[in-house]
């Protein structure tokens, strides 16, 4: 680190390039979801161009980083930049959950129970006669005001008991979760000795756990839909468990993603040494990072 | 490809790219950090001008020149340009500026990331902005965005409003991202942590802050469009929800948002009085320790925004607790500039006089949020003009006026000319007048009861609020005497030396006035 001269890299097209995809995202996603209920409106296609757009410049700027990387450019005073930079990026990430858990924790130690006429707040609500007939329980299968805005659910994805424990999924997305961090450890270890076949082996596993992972959280949100009746309508219970899972899925989708790429790197490209893995191991704290975010959901969604 | 490793060895000497591409594909931090000081100069000017529009509205009672409805908008973006446009890209533009040169590093940790930061931003103002035009208006309901005002009573441009704030929180992300890994992983061998200049000291924490609470209020505003369009019941009563649960996760955010655009002011100030006092800063150690624990306890003090909700009573006591503990290292923090300046040999060049006008009245500030941090004294001020008072005193004086120091004592070493001594100080009293004339008043009317956004008022807090809108006007205008100031400096002048100050200290001293281009290509020698 010492020493040495820096290394600045030169002008880039990229940035800009990402930017104005971003706007074209934004634009295209406010003016779709603004005007869902006119068949006729067609912004979405901004959205799509945006996402496309997105994904291209996202392609040849990490095809671009890993060039220079290869081509030897990168001092070792920029690659701890990157190690750096994605361990805030995960922290940033942690945020964005604890941003929803705090909701459910809000709404289940408060909220709920307030609206249930419980304490002295909940007292202020009870002799008004506001929300008769709402009881506190979680999951909250009923909603405060019973109108027909919401659509309640008969069933909620809580822990069913030990008898039926088998048949419930997230008991699984547990195990296919869990054992997709350990396998991508493996996967690690493999690469440290310089053990390629095991590297891919592991990656392919722990890839297709995570495709498993998705599959299994599809039938449970086609369940919960078709045959619970719970939805996003379905009120407070229905929109923390489904923004909880919802984003958990969507980061898993995106750290699965990653993996893959790492995986076709190995197997087309031969990319990653022993002793230089960086790219791999950034989506690997990623994939870590969505594990442990599973646990809680586990536990305060499913669980408690 | 190949362009790039033949350019590799050279790339120390070549100077800015030509054209407008130069400004485009920047990676330069020096670009970057002029990028986003104009940015916010410009968006300072937007919002700045519809702070002159509620102004002259409240010039006198009664509806005089804007509708109910278009007044709201105005209080709005208002508030919003201001905070995300104007006062985090101007510390994020001297970041930029300033850091890299400071701490010995050749530039900011991710250059290209750098410029990713910026270029979303005049992105997401120009679709706030556009806002205006749409069907229904621009947002109204605030720039704290209550639900179910921001919500189920909403304009439909609000669907806008949440996709602007989600990309700028990408880029206040990875803006932030890349200011502390920069002080992590670029210091010079010898700036070790308790060696770095206050500044970058104030923009580690700064950035922690960010990167902890942006993307919070990305999750506030994603329930919110949930709530909005997908039919979820977070901040719906009706449903289970709590509108009140919007109001904790905002200001879970929005008040280390307030230490984020007050921070970076300290380590400025702190900069700018031992220069000017010509001695080493009193009490060192103890800056950084006193902005460590603002940072700290800036997460648990968020709901004295909300002590008239209805929070159970402990929850009140804990938050008032809390917030007036706050008070102590802030208080240190001026003991210490105080005891600086104290058998000082003291100049009073323009950023001087913007420094210790910034001491007197962001301790104004600070002495009236003490006030509101009293729980039953809060129950009579919130949402009075008494609070609109206290947080353009810390925002105004305070946050900007360390903006505007900060510009003068920092712009000969980024143009190479020396600023209008004169035309400064000018600039300076017109500000310093134009502030507290409109400000200092509106503590009367807000502790006489006059409610805050409202276009209309009683007879009897229309002396004052006439006197305020003459101070806004006075301030407003001579603003433009700034743009013109920092324009002449930027197109001529008298020319700087190296050090510009007698007083001034620290790496950025050392180097060529205006700054080379690529300020180190080795590491400099600190010891």
């Amino acid at each position: 680190m010492s020493g040495g001269s820096y290394y600045v890299p030169d002008q880039s097209r990229f940035p800009i390039f990402m930017a104005f995809s971003l706007f074209l995202l934004v634009m295209g996603a406010s003016s779709t979801i603004n005007n869902l209920d006119d068949p006729t409106n067609n912004s979405v296609y901004i959205l799509y161009t945006g996402f496309g757009c997105l994904f291209l410049t996202m392609f040849f700027w990490f095809r671009q980083v890993i060039k220079e990387h290869l081509a030897g450019l990168d001092s070792n005073q920029l690659k701890q930049s990157y190690v750096f930079g994605m361990a805030w990026f995960i922290f940033s990430e942690v945020m964005f959950f604890a941003a929803f858990f705090g909701a459910l924790f809000y709404v289940r130690t408060f909220a709920v129970p307030w609206l249930a006429g419980e304490g002295a707040k909940g007292g202020a609500i009870e002799a008004i006669e506001l929300w008769q007939g709402f009881e506190s329980t979680w999951p909250v299968m009923s909603t405060p005001d019973q109108g027909n805005e919401f659509v309640l659910a008969d069933k909620s994805m809580a822990w069913p008991g030990w008898d039926h424990a088998l048949e419930w999924l997230p008991l699984w997305n547990t195990i296919v979760l869990l054992s997709s961090s350990v396998t991508v450890h493996i996967a690690h270890l493999g690469l440290k000795n310089g053990n390629r076949r095991k590297f891919n082996i592991f990656l392919g596993i722990t890839v297709t756990l995570a495709l498993i992972f998705v599959g299994l959280q599809a039938a449970e949100y086609y369940e919960a839909y078709a045959h619970y009746g719970l939805t996003l309508n379905s009120g407070i219970y229905g929109s923390t468990f489904f923004m909880l899972t919802g984003f958990h899925g969507f980061h898993v989708m995106m750290g699965g993603f990653m993996l893959a790429v790492m995986l076709a790197r190995s197997v087309f490209a031969g990319h990653f040494e022993d002793h230089d893995h960086f790219g791999f191991e950034a989506a690997s704290w990623y994939w870590h990072f969505v594990d442990v975010v599973w646990v809680m959901l586990f536990l305060f969604v499913y669980i408690l | 490809m190949s362009a790039v490793i033949e350019n590799h060895h050279d790339d120390h000497h070549h100077g800015p790219a030509k054209g407008i591409t130069r400004w485009l594909y920047t990676t330069n931090h020096k670009d970057i950090g002029t990028l986003y000081l104009w940015f916010s100069f410009a968006m300072f000017l937007i919002g700045g001008a519809m702070a002159m529009v509620i102004r002259a509205e409240l010039f006198s009672p009664g509806m005089q020149i804007v509708e109910p409805e278009f007044y709201n908008q105005m209080i709005t973006l208002h508030g919003l340009i201001m905070i995300f446009g104007g006062v985090m890209p101007a510390f994020v533009g001297l970041a930029n500026w300033l850091v890299p040169m400071m701490i010995g590093a050749p530039d900011m940790a991710l250059p290209r990331m750098n410029n990713l930061s910026f270029w979303i931003l005049p992105f997401a103002f120009f679709i706030l902005l556009s806002s205006l035009f749409m069907e229904g208006g621009a947002p109204n309901f605030g720039w704290t965005f209550y639900a179910p005002l921001s919500t189920t009573y909403a304009p439909p441009s609000v669907t806008f409003f949440i996709f602007s704030v989600h990309i700028m929180g990408a880029s206040s992300i990875m803006g932030s991202i890349n200011v502390v890994v920069t002080i992590m992983n670029m210091r010079a061998p010898g700036v070790g942590l308790m060696k770095m200049p206050l500044f970058v000291w104030s923009w580690l924490i700064t950035a922690y802050l960010l990167i902890a609470v942006m993307p919070v209020l990305a999750g506030a505003v994603t329930m919110m469009l949930m709530d909005i369009h997908f039919g979820t019941s977070f901040f719906n009563a009706a449903g289970g929800g709590d509108p009140v649960l919007f109001q904790h996760i905002f200001w879970f955010f929005g008040h280390p948002e307030v230490y984020i655009m007050i921070l970076p002011a300290f380590g400025i100030v702190s900069h700018i009085i031992e220069t000017f006092s010509r001695k080493p800063l009193f009490g060192y150690a103890s800056m950084v320790w006193a902005m460590l624990s603002i940072a700290i306890l800036s997460f648990v003090v968020w709901a004295h925004h909300m002590f008239t909700v209805g929070m159970p009573l402990a929850a009140e006591i804990f938050f008032m607790w809390a917030t007036m503990l706050i008070a102590v290292p802030t208080g240190v923090k001026v003991f210490n500039w105080v005891a600086t300046m104290f058998r000082g040999s003291i100049t009073f060049e323009t950023p001087m006089l913007f420094a210790c006008a910034f001491v007197v009245l962001f301790t104004i500030g600070g002495l009236s949020g003490l006030m509101l941090a009293i729980v039953p004294a809060d129950f009579q001020y919130h949402d009075t003009y008494f609070v609109v008072a206290h947080f353009h005193y810390v925002l105004v004086p305070g946050a900007i006026f360390s903006i505007m120091a900060a510009v003068y004592f920092w712009i000969p070493k980024w143009s190479g000319n020396m600023y209008d001594e004169r035309l400064g100080k000018l600039h300076f009293w017109l500000s310093f007048i134009g502030v507290n004339v409109t400000f200092f008043p509106q503590h009367f009317i807000g502790l006489a009861g006059m409610p805050r956004r409202y276009p209309d008022y009683a007879l009897q807090f229309a002396d004052w609020n006439m006197v305020s809108s003459v101070g806004a006007f006075l301030f407003g205008f001579s603003q433009l005497l700034f743009l013109f100031i920092v324009v002449k400096t930027v197109m001529g002048g008298k020319k700087a030396t190296d050090q510009v100050w007698e007083g001034a200290k620290g790496l950025e001293w050392t180097v060529a006035s205006p700054a080379p281009y690529h300020t180190f290509s080795t590491p400099p020698k600190v010891d």
